[in-house]
């Protein structure tokens, strides 16, 4: 789906929603004419310190403002922006800030959905997408950490050996079903449906939920990730314990 | 990977109290040891990871010349081996088992 | 053994060199003597279930150390990577641990040291490893919410790069030696996908004055400059675990004022250089070469660190 079809169906009554040099943020209406809050990135555009501060910025307007909203955080974007001044004036500190941003509004009341309809990689990926409550994807959107290419340079193994191992084990290889099976994405939306009537279900679900962090957890029942919510867990009990 | 395993009886058990130690870390001419007290008597293990396979008699022979000095009986030697050589695989065994028999702390 | 060579023996652990440290070492000598408590600990043999599948040796702590011990006293939880198996980079086990260490500082409302030493992410498990990250940055901003401390140490070999450097910027404050480096990606993966005229890679001067610790402690991406001693980072941990704990609203919307004036004050600047210049440092191409003692007086002539921002 474009920006637009997904625009029109989550916001059939319209929006005001806009896009800037490849950054979203505006409003629509929930299914009940409440708000819901719209920020994100499209074109495929890379998340550099500018782009983290503005989007930041919106957070921390939403923040600021008289309601409750959710912040639907729409993601088609590339990697974070690889460059000599991006690092310099602390890329890590800026992508950092939007990803604090996002989970204090969370903990503050405007809970955090991801919507995945494009591209995402790595700091990008980790900074928008990942730093939402629950994360939702369409079909067709493309997460990755590493592309193979450079997977296969920085390990030295052939990518042809790189693209058979990756069929018994989603652990490494790019792509929305390995993501989901690591627990990253809680579900993929059906475009044939209203995405309005979609975001509304999870929203209603989501607000019921105790708020914990389960992602490991769904990465074990989905067999992508085995042991990281046993060893988390464990930790946890035996610092209790040692108390 | 290859998994090796050599069981001795060394000439006595290893002194000290501590229940185990570490030495080393995984990484390109290194290995780490981990040893641990819990075998019988004089009773002396050595498990071995790694990937660089072929070399059985080596480490065999690292292995029972490090027993024969040491003596370290009731213990477990469980190595995560990163292509060290020999004469690295002998320094931390001693590493080791000194760390394991304490030397004062 | 007497109480004067047991003296000397700490004395010895805390002039070591954090950059050649392996973590175990730091770990045992940042905290008070015999106050350690492993967590999951390497006899547990808890290693990574899929290095196996790329032949790769496993660690028996999968390169994670973390626990609870007392540094000056003061109970803390404590984590530290091994920069030098696998880059000390982000897997499965060695991220778990880190995420369970932090949702327990969360509910125990003990303060946290975190010893960086990582290239980012592990490629062998990339997905497992992104995430953790996530998780690890919620479960550290959860807890700071909740009025938990949350300190980074910047010293290692492997520097502290992608998500890490990420987590780092989560954390209260931060504390980085001069063989620190933080940053998203590596000089390497710039060059590669950009051209050595975006950045030489093997220009070890230019990798320093962009991500290396003094230019960090300059531009204000870390709080205390350290010299490479366990003695220095010591101090420093014990330094910011009495400092301001809370992250709240005004927090964000005060980091926002401070990056925003940084993007007006040096978003033109070509090099670390024009920034050092623009700071009044008369003598930029001088920093690189000064002495810790020379830098640290010159970085609290020069920069304010603001508190109550990150």
């Amino acid at each position: 789906m474009t920006l637009a079809e997904i625009l029109a169906s989550l916001f059939p009554q319209g929006s005001s929603v806009v896009v800037e040099d490849g950054l979203i943020h505006g409003q629509g209406r929930r299914v009940d004419g409440s708000p819901l809050h719209v920020i994100g990135v499209c074109e495929r555009r890379a998340v550099g310190i500018d782009e983290a501060a503005k989007l930041a910025r919106h957070v921390l307007e939403i923040i600021a403002g008289e309601d409750n909203a959710p912040i639907l955080v729409l993601i088609d974007s590339d990697s974070q922006r690889m460059s000599k001044r991006d690092e310099m004036l602390g890329l890590n500190e800026f992508l950092a800030h939007l990803a604090k941003c996002l989970i204090l509004a969370d903990a503050l009341g405007h809970a955090t959905i991801g919507l995945l309809y494009g591209h995402t990689a790595a700091g990008a990926f980790i900074a928008t997408a990942l730093a939402t409550r629950t994360l939702l994807a369409l079909p067709g959107a493309e997460p990755v950490v590493m592309d193979l290419p450079s997977m296969a340079r920085v390990t030295k193994l052939p990518i042809e050996t790189l693209q058979a191992m990756a069929k018994t084990t989603p652990v490494f290889a790019p792509g929305l079903a390995n993501l989901a099976q690591t627990g990253a994405v809680a579900a993929t939306l059906d475009p044939q449906r209203s995405l309005a009537a979609q975001v509304e279900e999870i929203l209603v679900a989501s607000a019921r939920e105790a708020g914990k962090d389960e992602r490991d957890v769904i990465g074990k029942q989905r067999n992508g990730r085995p042991k990281a919510a046993d060893i988390a867990l464990h930790v946890q009990e035996l610092a209790r314990a040692s108390a | 990977m290859e998994h090796l395993n050599y069981k001795h009886t060394a000439r006595a058990r290893a002194t000290g109290e501590k229940k185990q130690a570490l030495v080393g870390v995984v990484a390109s001419g290194n290995l780490e040891v981990l040893v641990e007290r819990v075998l019988p008597g004089n009773e002396c293990e050595i498990e071995i990871r790694t990937a660089a396979e072929g070399f059985g008699e080596v480490w065999k022979e690292v292995v029972a010349d490090f027993v024969g000095r040491r003596s370290p009986g009731g213990l477990k030697f469980s190595i995560n081996d990163g292509g060290a050589r020999p004469d690295t695989v002998a320094l931390r065994l001693a590493q080791a088992a000194r760390a394991l028999e304490g030397d004062g702390t | 053994m007497s109480a004067a060579s047991a003296a000397t023996r700490i004395d010895d652990a805390l002039a070591q060199s954090w950059y050649e440290a392996s973590a175990r070492q730091r770990v045992d000598a940042l905290l008070d003597r015999g106050s350690f408590v492993e967590f999951i600990g390497p006899e547990r043999r808890e290693t990574s279930p899929h290095l196996p599948l790329f032949d790769l040796p496993e660690q028996f702590d999968d390169g994670m150390i973390v626990g609870r011990g007392r540094i000056d006293g003061a109970s803390i939880l404590i984590a530290a990577q091994e920069g030098r198996f696998m880059g000390g980079a982000f897997g499965e086990v060695h991220g778990a641990k880190l995420t369970g260490l932090l949702r327990a500082a969360r509910e125990l409302r003990t303060p946290v040291v975190i010893a960086f030493d990582t290239g980012g992410v592990r490629l062998q498990e990339a997905n497992a490893g992104e995430m953790a990250i996530a998780e690890i940055m919620r479960a550290l901003l959860e807890a700071r919410l909740a009025a938990v401390n949350v300190i980074g140490l910047v010293g290692g070999r492997a520097g502290c790069y992608g998500g890490g450097g990420l987590i780092a910027a989560c954390c209260s404050a931060l504390a980085v030696s001069e063989q620190g480096r933080i940053s998203v990606s590596g000089p390497e993966v710039i060059e590669t996908n950009r051209g050595v005229e975006e950045f030489d890679s093997k220009d070890r001067a230019l990798v320093w004055r962009t991500m290396g610790g003094k230019h960090r402690r300059l531009i204000g991406g870390a709080e205390i400059f350290v010299d490479d001693t366990v003695a220095s980072f010591r101090a420093a941990a014990i330094a910011l675990l009495a400092g301001a704990v809370t992250l709240t609203r005004a927090t964000l919307l005060a980091e926002q004022a401070r990056l925003e004036a940084r993007l007006d004050a040096f978003g033109d600047c070509a090099d670390a250089l024009d920034i050092w210049r623009r700071l009044g440092i008369a003598d930029a191409a001088s920093v690189p070469a000064m002495s810790y003692g020379e830098f640290d007086a010159l970085g609290a002539r020069i920069v304010e660190v603001i508190h109550d921002a990150r």
